[in-house]
Protein backbone atom coordinates (compact mmCIF):
# COMPACT_ATOMS: atom_id res chain seq x y z
CA UNK A 1 0.00 0.00 0.00
CA UNK A 2 2.84 2.39 0.83
CA UNK A 3 5.68 3.04 -1.61
CA UNK A 4 9.18 2.08 -0.60
CA UNK A 5 10.69 5.52 -1.13
CA UNK A 6 9.74 9.10 -0.34
CA UNK A 7 11.44 12.46 -0.46
CA UNK A 8 10.39 13.23 3.10
CA UNK A 9 8.96 11.01 5.84
CA UNK A 10 7.26 12.80 8.72
CA UNK A 11 6.79 10.96 12.01
CA UNK A 12 3.60 12.12 13.76
CA UNK A 13 0.38 13.70 12.46
CA UNK A 14 -0.08 16.41 15.09
CA UNK A 15 -0.10 20.09 14.07
CA UNK A 16 3.68 20.16 13.60
CA UNK A 17 3.68 17.15 11.29
CA UNK A 18 0.76 18.43 9.25
CA UNK A 19 2.31 21.91 9.02
CA UNK A 20 5.54 20.46 7.69
CA UNK A 21 3.64 18.17 5.31
CA UNK A 22 1.69 21.05 3.78
CA UNK A 23 4.83 23.12 3.23
CA UNK A 24 6.63 20.25 1.53
CA UNK A 25 3.76 18.82 -0.51
CA UNK A 26 3.11 22.29 -1.93
CA UNK A 27 6.38 22.09 -3.83
CA UNK A 28 5.45 18.78 -5.42
CA UNK A 29 7.87 16.73 -3.33
CA UNK A 30 6.74 13.26 -2.27
CA UNK A 31 5.74 13.26 1.41
CA UNK A 32 4.59 10.50 3.76
CA UNK A 33 3.18 11.17 7.25
CA UNK A 34 3.15 8.21 9.64
CA UNK A 35 0.95 8.38 12.75
CA UNK A 36 0.95 5.67 15.38
CA UNK A 37 -2.50 6.42 16.77
CA UNK A 38 -5.60 4.72 15.54
CA UNK A 39 -7.26 8.11 15.12
CA UNK A 40 -5.46 11.42 14.59
CA UNK A 41 -5.89 13.78 17.55
CA UNK A 42 -7.42 11.16 19.87
CA UNK A 43 -7.22 11.10 22.81
CA UNK A 44 -6.53 14.81 23.12
CA UNK A 45 -3.71 16.11 25.26
CA UNK A 46 -4.90 19.68 25.24
CA UNK A 47 -7.01 22.43 26.88
CA UNK A 48 -8.16 23.28 23.36
CA UNK A 49 -7.58 27.03 23.55
CA UNK A 50 -6.69 28.71 20.26
CA UNK A 51 -6.20 32.47 19.86
CA UNK A 52 -7.16 34.40 16.74
CA UNK A 53 -3.66 35.82 16.42
CA UNK A 54 -2.32 32.27 16.46
CA UNK A 55 -4.77 31.23 13.77
CA UNK A 56 -3.63 34.16 11.67
CA UNK A 57 -0.01 33.15 12.11
CA UNK A 58 -0.95 29.63 11.06
CA UNK A 59 -2.93 30.89 8.07
CA UNK A 60 -5.95 28.85 9.16
CA UNK A 61 -9.52 30.01 8.66
CA UNK A 62 -12.15 29.31 11.30
CA UNK A 63 -14.25 26.28 10.52
CA UNK A 64 -17.52 25.50 12.27
CA UNK A 65 -16.65 21.83 12.36
CA UNK A 66 -14.05 22.41 15.08
CA UNK A 67 -15.05 25.64 16.84
CA UNK A 68 -16.85 24.93 20.11
CA UNK A 69 -16.99 28.32 21.82
CA UNK A 70 -16.12 31.95 21.12
CA UNK A 71 -14.05 33.57 23.85
CA UNK A 72 -14.71 37.24 24.59
CA UNK A 73 -12.28 37.69 27.47
CA UNK A 74 -10.57 36.15 30.46
CA UNK A 75 -10.44 36.26 34.24
CA UNK A 76 -7.20 35.64 36.12
CA UNK A 77 -7.48 34.82 39.82
CA UNK A 78 -4.82 35.48 42.47
CA UNK A 79 -4.46 32.98 45.34
CA UNK A 80 -6.67 35.10 47.64
CA UNK A 81 -9.53 35.17 45.12
CA UNK A 82 -8.98 38.68 43.83
CA UNK A 83 -9.11 38.78 40.07
CA UNK A 84 -8.36 40.69 36.91
CA UNK A 85 -11.03 40.48 34.21
CA UNK A 86 -10.48 41.57 30.68
CA UNK A 87 -12.84 41.68 27.74
CA UNK A 88 -11.29 42.03 24.32
CA UNK A 89 -12.12 45.36 22.71
CA UNK A 90 -12.67 44.18 19.18
CA UNK A 91 -14.86 41.16 19.78
CA UNK A 92 -13.82 37.56 20.37
CA UNK A 93 -10.10 36.90 20.21
CA UNK A 94 -10.05 33.18 20.43
CA UNK A 95 -11.90 29.91 20.46
CA UNK A 96 -12.12 26.74 22.42
CA UNK A 97 -11.90 24.11 19.77
CA UNK A 98 -12.58 20.40 19.35
CA UNK A 99 -9.02 19.20 19.03
CA UNK A 100 -9.91 15.77 17.67
CA UNK A 101 -11.69 17.37 14.75
CA UNK A 102 -9.12 20.12 14.38
CA UNK A 103 -6.07 17.85 14.14
CA UNK A 104 -7.81 15.74 11.54
CA UNK A 105 -8.74 18.91 9.65
CA UNK A 106 -5.04 19.88 9.56
CA UNK A 107 -4.07 16.40 8.39
CA UNK A 108 -6.71 16.66 5.65
CA UNK A 109 -5.11 19.91 4.55
CA UNK A 110 -1.83 18.06 4.21
CA UNK A 111 -3.56 15.38 2.15
CA UNK A 112 -5.30 17.94 -0.07
CA UNK A 113 -1.92 19.51 -0.72
CA UNK A 114 -0.55 16.18 -1.89
CA UNK A 115 0.86 14.41 1.16
CA UNK A 116 0.10 10.80 2.03
CA UNK A 117 -1.04 10.22 5.64
CA UNK A 118 -1.19 6.76 7.23
CA UNK A 119 -2.55 6.20 10.75
CA UNK A 120 -1.91 3.29 13.06
CA UNK A 121 1.58 3.19 11.65
CA UNK A 122 4.18 3.35 14.37
CA UNK A 123 7.75 4.21 13.54
CA UNK A 124 9.79 1.74 15.56
CA UNK A 125 13.30 2.87 14.61
CA UNK A 126 15.35 4.91 12.19
CA UNK A 127 17.17 3.34 9.28
CA UNK A 128 20.76 4.47 8.89
CA UNK A 129 23.38 4.19 6.19
CA UNK A 130 26.99 5.03 7.00
CA UNK A 131 25.74 6.47 10.29
CA UNK A 132 23.29 8.80 8.55
CA UNK A 133 19.50 8.61 8.67
CA UNK A 134 18.04 7.20 5.45
CA UNK A 135 14.50 6.19 6.38
CA UNK A 136 12.34 4.50 9.01
CA UNK A 137 11.13 1.13 10.10
CA UNK A 138 7.38 1.25 10.60
CA UNK A 139 4.95 -1.23 12.08
CA UNK A 140 1.62 -1.46 10.28
CA UNK A 141 -0.89 -4.19 11.11
CA UNK A 142 1.69 -6.00 13.17
CA UNK A 143 4.04 -6.10 10.18
CA UNK A 144 7.34 -4.27 10.01
CA UNK A 145 8.30 -2.45 6.83
CA UNK A 146 11.29 -0.39 5.83
CA UNK A 147 10.70 2.87 4.00
CA UNK A 148 13.42 5.07 2.59
CA UNK A 149 13.35 8.84 2.88
CA UNK A 150 15.85 11.50 1.86
CA UNK A 151 14.79 13.46 4.95
CA UNK A 152 13.03 12.27 8.10
CA UNK A 153 11.21 14.86 10.24
CA UNK A 154 10.50 14.04 13.88
CA UNK A 155 7.09 15.56 14.65
CA UNK A 156 6.41 12.92 17.27
CA UNK A 157 5.48 15.14 20.19
CA UNK A 158 6.72 15.18 23.74
CA UNK A 159 7.53 11.47 23.76
CA UNK A 160 9.92 11.87 20.82
CA UNK A 161 12.40 9.06 20.89
CA UNK A 162 13.52 9.05 17.31
CA UNK A 163 15.25 12.42 17.60
CA UNK A 164 17.42 10.94 20.30
CA UNK A 165 18.05 7.96 18.04
CA UNK A 166 19.28 10.41 15.42
CA UNK A 167 21.68 11.90 17.95
CA UNK A 168 19.73 15.02 18.98
CA UNK A 169 19.19 15.07 22.71
CA UNK A 170 15.58 16.12 23.28
CA UNK A 171 15.34 14.85 26.88
CA UNK A 172 13.39 17.31 29.02
CA UNK A 173 14.53 18.43 32.43
CA UNK A 174 11.71 18.04 34.95
CA UNK A 175 11.82 21.76 35.65
CA UNK A 176 11.18 22.41 31.95
CA UNK A 177 8.01 20.38 31.63
CA UNK A 178 4.53 20.94 32.97
CA UNK A 179 2.56 17.90 34.10
CA UNK A 180 -1.06 18.48 33.13
CA UNK A 181 -4.27 16.72 34.14
CA UNK A 182 -7.70 17.66 32.89
CA UNK A 183 -11.36 16.67 33.02
CA UNK A 184 -13.77 17.64 30.30
CA UNK A 185 -16.77 18.35 32.50
CA UNK A 186 -20.49 18.89 31.90
CA UNK A 187 -23.26 20.31 34.07
CA UNK A 188 -20.94 22.74 35.83
CA UNK A 189 -21.40 26.41 36.76
CA UNK A 190 -18.94 28.46 34.74
CA UNK A 191 -18.45 31.72 32.92
CA UNK A 192 -19.13 30.26 29.49
CA UNK A 193 -17.82 33.27 27.52
CA UNK A 194 -14.45 33.79 29.15
CA UNK A 195 -11.54 31.55 29.98
CA UNK A 196 -10.55 31.46 33.64
CA UNK A 197 -7.09 30.96 35.11
CA UNK A 198 -6.21 30.45 38.75
CA UNK A 199 -2.73 31.06 40.13
CA UNK A 200 -1.20 30.05 43.44
CA UNK A 201 1.58 27.96 44.89
CA UNK A 202 -0.83 25.80 46.86
CA UNK A 203 -3.34 25.33 44.07
CA UNK A 204 -1.03 24.84 41.10
CA UNK A 205 2.68 25.06 42.00
CA UNK A 206 4.75 26.07 38.97
CA UNK A 207 1.69 26.30 36.74
CA UNK A 208 -1.97 27.26 36.83
CA UNK A 209 -5.53 25.97 36.79
CA UNK A 210 -7.61 26.61 33.68
CA UNK A 211 -11.31 26.51 32.90
CA UNK A 212 -11.83 26.65 29.14
CA UNK A 213 -15.56 26.66 28.28
CA UNK A 214 -16.80 24.46 25.45
CA UNK A 215 -20.49 25.17 26.03
CA UNK A 216 -22.91 26.88 28.46
CA UNK A 217 -22.19 24.34 31.16
CA UNK A 218 -19.33 22.34 29.67
CA UNK A 219 -15.61 23.03 29.98
CA UNK A 220 -12.11 21.65 30.08
CA UNK A 221 -11.08 21.99 33.70
CA UNK A 222 -7.38 21.33 34.05
CA UNK A 223 -4.28 21.97 36.05
CA UNK A 224 -0.61 22.19 35.15
CA UNK A 225 2.04 21.76 37.84
CA UNK A 226 5.80 21.51 37.79
CA UNK A 227 8.67 20.10 39.76
CA UNK A 228 10.40 21.05 41.97
CA UNK A 229 7.44 23.08 43.20
CA UNK A 230 4.75 20.40 43.05
CA UNK A 231 4.63 17.88 45.87
CA UNK A 232 1.89 15.73 44.39
CA UNK A 233 0.85 14.46 41.00
CA UNK A 234 -1.19 16.83 38.80
CA UNK A 235 -4.38 14.79 39.09
CA UNK A 236 -4.38 15.27 42.90
CA UNK A 237 -4.24 19.05 42.49
CA UNK A 238 -7.08 18.87 39.99
CA UNK A 239 -9.31 16.79 42.25
CA UNK A 240 -8.55 19.13 45.10
CA UNK A 241 -9.51 22.21 43.09
CA UNK A 242 -12.80 20.69 42.00
CA UNK A 243 -13.65 19.29 45.42
CA UNK A 244 -13.54 22.78 46.92
CA UNK A 245 -15.97 24.27 44.39
CA UNK A 246 -19.61 23.18 44.58
CA UNK A 247 -20.26 24.51 41.06
CA UNK A 248 -17.74 22.03 39.71
CA UNK A 249 -18.05 19.27 42.28
CA UNK A 250 -21.58 18.41 41.13
CA UNK A 251 -20.45 18.06 37.51
CA UNK A 252 -20.05 15.05 35.26
CA UNK A 253 -16.75 13.96 33.77
CA UNK A 254 -16.94 13.33 30.03
CA UNK A 255 -13.28 12.72 29.45
CA UNK A 256 -10.04 12.43 31.43
CA UNK A 257 -6.87 13.76 29.82
CA UNK A 258 -3.29 14.22 30.85
CA UNK A 259 0.06 15.01 29.32
CA UNK A 260 3.31 16.93 29.48
CA UNK A 261 3.93 20.44 28.16
CA UNK A 262 7.49 21.54 27.45
CA UNK A 263 7.95 25.12 28.69
CA UNK A 264 11.72 25.37 28.33
CA UNK A 265 14.67 23.49 26.93
CA UNK A 266 14.94 25.27 23.59
CA UNK A 267 17.59 23.78 21.33
CA UNK A 268 20.10 25.69 19.24
CA UNK A 269 20.50 22.74 16.92
CA UNK A 270 17.41 20.90 15.66
CA UNK A 271 18.90 19.14 12.65
CA UNK A 272 21.43 16.59 11.63
CA UNK A 273 22.19 15.01 8.26
CA UNK A 274 18.86 14.10 6.59
CA UNK A 275 16.95 14.76 9.81
CA UNK A 276 14.95 17.54 11.53
CA UNK A 277 12.90 17.96 14.75
CA UNK A 278 9.74 20.08 15.07
CA UNK A 279 6.88 20.93 17.46
CA UNK A 280 6.68 19.57 21.00
CA UNK A 281 9.54 17.24 20.18
CA UNK A 282 11.69 20.37 19.74
CA UNK A 283 10.01 22.00 22.79
CA UNK A 284 8.29 24.69 20.71
CA UNK A 285 5.61 25.79 23.15
CA UNK A 286 4.74 29.21 24.54
CA UNK A 287 6.45 29.00 27.96
CA UNK A 288 3.97 31.34 29.65
CA UNK A 289 0.60 29.79 28.86
CA UNK A 290 1.70 26.44 27.46
CA UNK A 291 -0.04 26.90 24.12
CA UNK A 292 1.69 24.79 21.51
CA UNK A 293 -0.74 24.25 18.62
CA UNK A 294 0.31 27.38 16.75
CA UNK A 295 4.01 27.02 17.54
CA UNK A 296 3.93 23.42 16.35
CA UNK A 297 2.31 24.31 13.02
CA UNK A 298 4.48 27.38 12.37
CA UNK A 299 7.71 25.57 13.28
CA UNK A 300 6.59 22.67 11.11
CA UNK A 301 6.06 24.99 8.16
CA UNK A 302 9.48 26.63 8.60
CA UNK A 303 11.16 23.22 8.74
CA UNK A 304 9.07 21.96 5.83
CA UNK A 305 10.05 24.85 3.61
CA UNK A 306 13.73 24.24 4.27
CA UNK A 307 13.26 20.50 3.68
CA UNK A 308 11.58 21.20 0.35
CA UNK A 309 14.46 23.46 -0.69
CA UNK A 310 16.93 20.77 0.31
CA UNK A 311 15.13 18.18 -1.80
CA UNK A 312 15.14 20.52 -4.77
CA UNK A 313 18.84 21.30 -4.30
CA UNK A 314 19.54 17.60 -3.86
CA UNK A 315 21.44 18.47 -0.71
CA UNK A 316 19.97 17.20 2.57
CA UNK A 317 23.16 17.59 4.59
CA UNK A 318 23.17 19.00 8.09
CA UNK A 319 24.89 22.07 6.71
CA UNK A 320 21.97 22.77 4.39
CA UNK A 321 19.22 21.91 6.88
CA UNK A 322 20.75 24.26 9.44
CA UNK A 323 18.89 27.02 7.66
CA UNK A 324 15.86 25.82 9.66
CA UNK A 325 17.71 26.52 12.94
CA UNK A 326 18.47 30.03 11.77
CA UNK A 327 14.98 30.82 10.42
CA UNK A 328 13.15 29.37 13.43
CA UNK A 329 15.30 31.20 15.92
CA UNK A 330 14.75 34.47 14.08
CA UNK A 331 11.03 33.95 13.71
CA UNK A 332 10.06 32.36 17.05
CA UNK A 333 13.08 31.36 19.13
CA UNK A 334 14.33 34.77 20.24
CA UNK A 335 10.91 35.70 21.49
CA UNK A 336 10.47 32.40 23.28
CA UNK A 337 13.80 32.65 24.98
CA UNK A 338 12.68 35.98 26.44
CA UNK A 339 9.42 34.47 27.57
CA UNK A 340 11.24 31.67 29.38
CA UNK A 341 13.08 34.27 31.45
CA UNK A 342 9.77 35.91 32.13
CA UNK A 343 8.31 32.59 33.24
CA UNK A 344 11.21 32.01 35.59
CA UNK A 345 10.47 35.30 37.30
CA UNK A 346 6.73 34.68 37.52
CA UNK A 347 7.21 31.25 39.06
CA UNK A 348 9.31 32.66 41.86
CA UNK A 349 6.47 34.88 43.10
CA UNK A 350 5.08 34.03 46.50
CA UNK A 351 1.31 33.87 46.91
CA UNK A 352 1.49 37.18 48.73
CA UNK A 353 3.27 38.78 45.80
CA UNK A 354 0.68 37.40 43.40
CA UNK A 355 -2.09 38.89 45.52
CA UNK A 356 -0.34 42.23 45.63
CA UNK A 357 0.29 42.31 41.90
CA UNK A 358 -3.36 41.90 41.02
CA UNK A 359 -4.08 45.36 42.38
CA UNK A 360 -1.66 46.86 39.91
CA UNK A 361 -2.51 44.77 36.91
CA UNK A 362 -4.85 45.60 34.10
CA UNK A 363 -6.20 42.97 31.77
CA UNK A 364 -4.17 44.31 28.87
CA UNK A 365 -1.00 43.82 30.89
CA UNK A 366 -1.69 40.12 31.17
CA UNK A 367 -2.23 39.89 27.43
CA UNK A 368 1.15 41.54 26.98
CA UNK A 369 2.74 39.10 29.40
CA UNK A 370 2.21 36.27 26.94
CA UNK A 371 4.12 38.30 24.36
CA UNK A 372 7.66 39.50 24.79
CA UNK A 373 6.43 43.11 24.98
CA UNK A 374 5.27 42.39 28.53
CA UNK A 375 8.80 42.80 29.87
CA UNK A 376 8.72 46.54 30.27
CA UNK A 377 5.29 46.45 31.83
CA UNK A 378 6.31 43.86 34.41
CA UNK A 379 9.42 45.82 35.35
CA UNK A 380 7.23 48.90 35.89
CA UNK A 381 4.89 47.04 38.18
CA UNK A 382 7.65 45.28 40.11
CA UNK A 383 9.47 48.53 40.72
CA UNK A 384 6.51 49.78 42.76
CA UNK A 385 7.41 47.49 45.63
CA UNK A 386 10.98 47.37 47.00
CA UNK A 387 10.71 43.70 47.99
CA UNK A 388 9.99 42.82 44.38
CA UNK A 389 13.04 44.60 42.97
CA UNK A 390 14.99 41.36 43.21
CA UNK A 391 12.83 39.93 40.46
CA UNK A 392 13.73 42.78 38.12
CA UNK A 393 17.39 41.84 38.30
CA UNK A 394 16.48 38.36 37.05
CA UNK A 395 14.69 39.85 34.07
CA UNK A 396 17.71 41.82 32.92
CA UNK B 1 16.63 -5.06 41.69
CA UNK B 2 14.80 -1.74 41.77
CA UNK B 3 12.34 -1.23 38.93
CA UNK B 4 9.74 1.10 37.52
CA UNK B 5 6.18 -0.14 37.60
CA UNK B 6 3.13 1.41 35.97
CA UNK B 7 -0.34 1.07 37.39
CA UNK B 8 -2.34 0.29 34.26
CA UNK B 9 -5.59 1.42 35.84
CA UNK B 10 -4.15 4.89 36.40
CA UNK B 11 -1.99 5.31 33.28
CA UNK B 12 -3.73 7.18 30.43
CA UNK B 13 -0.87 6.40 28.03
CA UNK B 14 -0.09 10.10 27.45
CA UNK B 15 3.55 8.96 27.15
CA UNK B 16 5.06 12.19 28.47
CA UNK B 17 7.22 10.05 30.79
CA UNK B 18 8.92 8.69 27.68
CA UNK B 19 10.15 12.21 26.89
CA UNK B 20 11.25 12.84 30.46
CA UNK B 21 13.29 9.64 30.86
CA UNK B 22 16.97 10.59 30.45
CA UNK B 23 17.91 7.01 29.56
CA UNK B 24 15.31 6.29 26.85
CA UNK B 25 14.31 3.31 28.96
CA UNK B 26 10.55 3.79 28.52
CA UNK B 27 8.40 2.89 25.54
CA UNK B 28 4.68 3.23 25.09
CA UNK B 29 3.15 -0.08 24.10
CA UNK B 30 -0.39 -1.13 23.38
CA UNK B 31 -0.82 -2.37 26.96
CA UNK B 32 0.91 0.57 28.65
CA UNK B 33 4.40 1.82 29.43
CA UNK B 34 7.20 -0.69 29.13
CA UNK B 35 10.51 -0.25 30.94
CA UNK B 36 13.79 -1.56 29.54
CA UNK B 37 15.58 -3.06 32.52
CA UNK B 38 18.92 -2.77 30.77
CA UNK B 39 18.60 1.00 30.45
CA UNK B 40 16.60 1.99 33.56
CA UNK B 41 18.66 3.30 36.47
CA UNK B 42 15.63 3.71 38.78
CA UNK B 43 16.19 7.48 39.03
CA UNK B 44 12.44 7.93 39.56
CA UNK B 45 12.10 11.05 37.38
CA UNK B 46 9.19 9.45 35.53
CA UNK B 47 7.46 8.74 38.83
CA UNK B 48 7.96 12.33 39.99
CA UNK B 49 6.58 13.62 36.72
CA UNK B 50 3.61 11.36 35.94
CA UNK B 51 0.45 13.57 35.93
CA UNK B 52 -1.69 10.62 37.03
CA UNK B 53 0.59 9.29 39.76
CA UNK B 54 0.62 5.98 37.91
CA UNK B 55 4.31 5.15 38.23
CA UNK B 56 6.07 3.72 41.24
CA UNK B 57 9.61 2.58 41.95
CA UNK B 58 9.51 -0.96 43.30
CA UNK B 59 11.98 -3.57 44.45
CA UNK B 60 11.81 -6.73 42.43
C1 LIG C 1 -2.75 19.15 29.32
C2 LIG C 1 -2.36 19.95 28.10
C3 LIG C 1 -3.07 21.08 27.75
C4 LIG C 1 -2.73 21.83 26.61
N1 LIG C 1 -3.49 22.90 26.26
C5 LIG C 1 -3.21 23.59 25.13
C6 LIG C 1 -4.05 24.66 24.69
O1 LIG C 1 -5.09 24.95 25.31
N2 LIG C 1 -3.71 25.33 23.56
C7 LIG C 1 -2.59 25.02 22.83
O2 LIG C 1 -2.31 25.68 21.82
N3 LIG C 1 -1.78 24.00 23.21
C8 LIG C 1 -2.06 23.27 24.33
N4 LIG C 1 -1.25 22.22 24.70
C9 LIG C 1 -0.04 21.93 23.90
C10 LIG C 1 -0.37 21.27 22.56
O3 LIG C 1 -1.26 20.21 22.75
C11 LIG C 1 0.93 20.74 21.91
O4 LIG C 1 1.92 21.73 21.98
C12 LIG C 1 0.73 20.34 20.45
O5 LIG C 1 -0.15 19.26 20.32
C13 LIG C 1 2.06 19.98 19.81
O6 LIG C 1 1.89 19.49 18.51
P1 LIG C 1 2.90 18.44 17.89
O7 LIG C 1 2.45 18.19 16.51
O8 LIG C 1 4.30 18.88 18.09
O9 LIG C 1 2.76 17.14 18.79
P2 LIG C 1 1.44 16.16 19.09
O10 LIG C 1 0.23 16.96 18.88
O11 LIG C 1 1.74 15.58 20.35
O12 LIG C 1 1.60 15.13 17.90
C14 LIG C 1 2.61 14.15 17.88
C15 LIG C 1 2.07 12.94 17.18
O13 LIG C 1 3.12 12.03 16.92
C16 LIG C 1 2.64 10.72 17.10
N5 LIG C 1 3.80 9.83 17.34
C17 LIG C 1 4.63 9.80 18.39
N6 LIG C 1 5.57 8.85 18.25
C18 LIG C 1 5.32 8.25 17.06
C19 LIG C 1 5.94 7.18 16.35
N7 LIG C 1 6.99 6.54 16.85
N8 LIG C 1 5.41 6.80 15.16
C20 LIG C 1 4.32 7.45 14.65
N9 LIG C 1 3.71 8.47 15.27
C21 LIG C 1 4.18 8.87 16.47
C22 LIG C 1 1.73 10.84 18.30
O14 LIG C 1 0.82 9.77 18.35
C23 LIG C 1 1.05 12.19 18.03
O15 LIG C 1 -0.15 12.06 17.33
C24 LIG C 1 -1.59 21.44 25.83
C25 LIG C 1 -0.87 20.30 26.18
C26 LIG C 1 -1.25 19.54 27.29
C27 LIG C 1 -0.48 18.30 27.62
Amino acid sequence: MIDKEYDVIIVGAGPSGSGAAVAIAKTGAKVLVLEKRQEIGTPKRCGEGLGLSTMKRMGIEKDDSWVRRKIIGFTAYAPDGKFVRHDYKNGPEGYIIERKVFDKHLAEKAVETGARVISRAEVTRLLKENGKVCGVEVEINNKKEEIKGKIVIAADGIESKIAREAGINTTLKLSDVIAGAQFEMANIDIDSDRIEMYFGNEMAPGGYVWIFPKGEHTANVGVGVRKPYAKNSAIEYLKDFIEKRPGLRKGSILEVNCGGVPVGGLMKDMVTDNFMVVGDAAHHVNPIHGGGIGEAWVGGVVAGEVAAEAIKANNTSKKFLKKYNKLWWEKRGKKMKKLIKFREVMESFSDEEFNWMVDYLKGEDLVEFTRSSGFIKLVKILSKKPSLMKHIRKLM
Amino acid sequence: MIMIETDKRKCLRCSACVGVCPHTALTLKEHGIECDKEKCVSCGLCKDFCPMGAISVVKE
